[in-house]
């Protein structure tokens, strides 16, 4: 992993297109501006992790598809409920 | 072509059914094709996104707006270019199904829809920026809290 050292109102460039700025500094937290094309999709590290860790809890059914077939969501005004049916 | 599926045993697929993944999905990223099975049967809210190319895999998926009927998905153009989304009319969502041991539990990820577009068969597990709808929504309690 390359490591710079960059003060409050310097930036870093990725390519000829991203531009990664300090912005501010305040104690444990840096404010972060991103200059980067449209379709590069910039998310929170975490946001992206949570996706994969649910897509992957997700992967494993364990459970018989006839009997996630015998669920029903029973809906009520704005709330749902569901009931297993056997 | 025949599948050999872990939860369904050997099945046919039609390959003009066939959807294709660009990216794959997050945390799957080599699976591309997939299928959907049991969509047609009407009485039940959950379906199959069956991968063709890993026939162990395969996630349970809802239609988002029957879970929540103010549901709506937000993302820019560009993350959508890839499916070549035109017109959204032509868009499937679906949101995949957590189903965990205790089955109470279990959970509709509202944040990250799949869409599907029907025009090209072309499918792309999106993330919407704003947290209006939870990575774990619970249909039991209508929210981001598990049931007691």
């Amino acid at each position: 992993m390359l490591v710079l050292s960059r003060k409050k109102g310097q930036s870093i460039m990725i390519g000829n297109d991203i531009e990664i700025s300090i912005i501010d500094i305040q104690g444990e937290q840096v404010r972060i501006g991103i200059n980067a094309p449209r379709n590069v999709k910039v998310y929170r590290k975490e946001v992206y992790e949570e996706i994969i860790k649910e897509n992957r809890e997700a992967a494993i059914i364990d459970v018989n598809p006839e009997l996630i077939r015998g669920i029903k969501i029973i809906k009520n005004g704005n709330h749902e409920d569901s009931e297993g049916k056997e | 072509m025949q599948l050999n599926t872990k939860h369904f045993g050997i099945i046919e697929v039609d390959e003009k059914e066939t959807l294709y993944f660009p990216s794959g999905i997050p945390g799957f990223e080599d699976v591309k094709k997939f299928v959907l099975l049991g969509r047609q049967e009407v009485e039940s809210p959950f379906f199959w996104l069956q991968s063709i190319d890993k026939p162990d895999l395969a996630f349970v998926v809802t239609d988002p707006f029957y879970i929540r009927e103010d549901y709506y998905v937000d993302v820019d153009d560009e993350e959508v270019e890839e499916i070549e989304i035109k017109d959204p009319e032509n868009v499937l969502t679906l949101a995949i199904v957590t189903i965990p041991e205790n089955i109470r539990q279990m959970t509709v990820n509202l944040k990250a829809p799949v869409l599907i577009n029907m025009k090209n068969n072309m499918g792309k597990q999106v993330i919407m920026k704003d947290d209006t709808f939870p990575v774990k929504y619970y249909i039991m309690t209508g929210g981001s809290e598990p049931p007691r």
